[in-house]
């Protein structure tokens, strides 16, 4: 009497439809090879391409797993049943339904993909059934942006809300000067098409915020953070988190940059590397700090590298690796990180289930950093003229002074202010400023915990002062 | 594929309550010589993966559950037609995940759920060289 093979009916089609196998005696794995043998088409449904069985291809002898046993090397008398027993798997991550083709035109353009054996048409193929979410279309958006449009990912998300500013020509190559003034999104869209025709570009110009990020994550593969401010960046994390999603993290400031792949599912997210976010104030942002214009050039280039590799699942990416580049000293450093089992949202007990408010959590917004009284850019010309004693101190940096200046302000930098409070008159109402009205509000801190009490803050800086009373003062 | 509403109502009320973990089941049937599926029962399974913190992005339906599935079916003279399981906050599209765990010949419904309701369901099913899924048509529909 020979062994006989239960087949499952997903299996059937492809011996015949028969329930049955009978066939001779020997080792589970050489009676499934020989079944696979028999049967051509059953083979990819039973083994991986390295051939090894599949996962959620359990395999009983009479009524034992035999995983218990000898796994493939347990013997099957004659008499014995083998029965191939379903497990199911399966889960919502990244989307992929069959691949689409690539025209004629497609084939040529990405000729220089297609000969390299990590792409190769498979892999193009695979790029252009990706689909890709690019939060923040400035710095670190343009280069990624321009990469991947170029590269044929197939559909590019693009959140924005901002219109060009002549500011951000300096380093955001998707814009010109043509466009200043316009939304970012339209010169983007037009840009890019221009590129490629092939991509298709999906604009969302609006904020994204806790009531709109999953709506508009979810139809994406992979969402890469092109953020500049912290809450903007925490709600990236965790609605990656919440949806599976890969977050290829980039950030700048001056002279260094920073990337990585925050991807839950296989490392830690941003919240493990960190928590929380910096007290509102500590970190400057690059519209206070500057920025080298090619720094986000490098560091969006690493962004748009690493959602490639993702989409093509080649190489190793920077999952659980965080990467430093110091670009005064040229050097790149590279640090390992772990997951936080602790993680608040994607640890093994999260208090964050569902998006929360970011601003509050990142202490911007309903409770203000520092609170004084403020005085608008027209009220302080009038008061200027009005009151000679009105003294002015610019809490900026030198190398801003020298760029642009309130006439008859006194320049103190903030960082020297406590030092030289002395030089200040107590009794003299005092006004301070500094580019937009933040470091000023921390100076203004600063002169009232020294006593002084006739203090106010130039609301929105000497950028307010140049839109709107003096034009000949230079923006920056 | 073809599903009686209150069938599928069924599993809307499995796959809502579920929420924010997947919830999956095995649809139990008829499959004809044409491939025309008629779907006469849902069985909720429990998400094996639920336990060990994966559930929200993944669901497993184990060995035994099916065996017990298959008895179950072969009393009311019906088979295993397929699974379905839900997306918790993603479209209701395979995903690479199950394209690679996927079984040929089976129906995969999946159905979308937001905010603990469902919001779509759609039908799937493997291509014979495992490249993908093609989108079969769900028939709500008395049988």
């Amino acid at each position: 009497m020979p062994v006989t093979v239960h087949i499952p009916t997903p299996l059937r089609p492809y011996v015949g439809g028969r329930d049955t196998v009978a066939t001779s005696a020997g080792t589970v794995g050489e009676i499934l090879e020989r079944l696979a043998g028999e049967h051509a088409q059953l083979r990819a449904h039973l083994y991986r391409d390295d051939g090894r069985l599949r996962s959620f291809v359990n395999v009983y002898l009479n009524d034992r797993d035999i995983r218990d046993l000898a796994r493939e090397g347990t013997r099957a008398a004659d008499g014995d049943e083998v029965s191939i027993v379903p497990s199911i798997a399966g889960g919502a991550v990244a989307v992929v339904t069959a691949l689409p083709e690539l025209t004629h035109a497609e084939i040529l353009r990405y000729s220089r993909h297609l000969i390299l054996p990590e792409v190769g048409p498979g892999g193009q193929r695979r790029i252009k059934a990706a689909r890709v979410l690019l939060v923040g279309a400035g710095g670190l958006g343009s280069p990624a942006a321009l990469y991947l449009a170029a590269a044929g990912v197939g559909t590019i998300g693009l959140v924005d809300f901002d219109t060009v500013d002549a500011t951000n020509l300096q380093r955001q190559i998707l814009h010109g000067t043509g466009v200043v003034g316009r939304p970012k999104l339209e010169s983007a869209e037009a840009r890019l098409q221009d590129l490629n025709p092939h991509v298709h570009i999906e604009p969302f110009p609006v904020r994204l915020t806790s009531e709109n990020a999953l709506e508009i994550l979810r139809d994406f593969d992979i969402v890469v953070d092109g953020t500049d401010n912290f809450p903007t960046r925490y709600l990236v994390n965790d609605a990656c988190v919440l949806l599976g999603k890969p977050n290829v993290y980039g950030s700048i400031f001056r002279f260094e940059g920073q990337a990585s792949v925050f991807h839950a599912e296989a490392g830690p997210c941003y919240r493990c590397l960190y928590s929380e976010p910096p007290p509102p104030g500590l970190v400057p942002s690059c519209a206070e700090g500057g920025v080298l214009g090619v720094l986000p050039g490098i560091i969006g280039s690493i962004q748009a590298l690493e959602a490639l590799k993702l989409i093509l699942g080649a190489g190793d990416t920077l999952v659980g690796r965080l990467v430093l580049f110091d670009a005064l000293k040229f050097r790149f450093r590279e640090l390992t990180l772990h997951k936080d089992p602790d993680c608040p949202v994607c640890g093994s007990n999260p208090s964050v289930r569902e998006l929360i408010d970011y601003e509050a959590f990142c202490g911007i917004g309903a409770a203000p950093a520092y609170e004084g009284p403020e005085i608008t850019a027209t009220d302080l010309a009038r008061d200027l003229r009005e009151n000679p004693d009105l003294e002015l101190v610019d809490v900026r940096e030198m190398r801003e002074w020298e760029i642009c200046r309130i006439p008859g302000a006194r320049l103190i930098p903030l960082g020297q202010l406590p030092e030289r409070l002395t030089e200040l008159d107590g009794h003299k109402e005092i006004v301070t400023h500094c580019h937009k009205g933040t470091r000023s509000m921390r100076a203004l801190e600063i002169l009232r915990a020294a006593g002084f009490s006739k203090v106010r803050s130039l609301r929105g800086g000497i950028e307010a002062w140049a839109t709107e009373v003096d034009p000949s003062v230079p923006r920056y | 594929m073809r599903i009686a509403p209150d069938v599928l109502a069924e599993i809307r009320r499995h796959l809502a309550a579920a929420y924010p973990t997947e919830g999956c089941g095995l649809l139990l049937g008829t499959r004809g010589p044409n491939g025309d599926v008629v779907v006469r029962r849902q069985l909720p399974v429990l998400n094996r993966r639920a336990a060990d913190g994966g559930g929200r992005t993944r669901y497993l339906i184990g060995p035994e559950d099916f065996l017990t599935a298959e008895r179950d079916a072969r009393q009311a003279s019906l088979v295993v037609v397929g699974t379905y399981h839900s997306h918790p906050d993603v479209p209701a599209r395979p995903s690479a995940y199950d394209t690679e765990h996927a079984w040929p010949w089976y129906c995969y419904l999946i159905a979308s759920v937001a905010g603990g309701e469902v919001q779509e369901e759609r039908v799937w099913e493997l291509r014979d060289d495992r490249s993908g899924f093609v989108e079969r048509e769900l028939e709500v529909k008395e049988s």
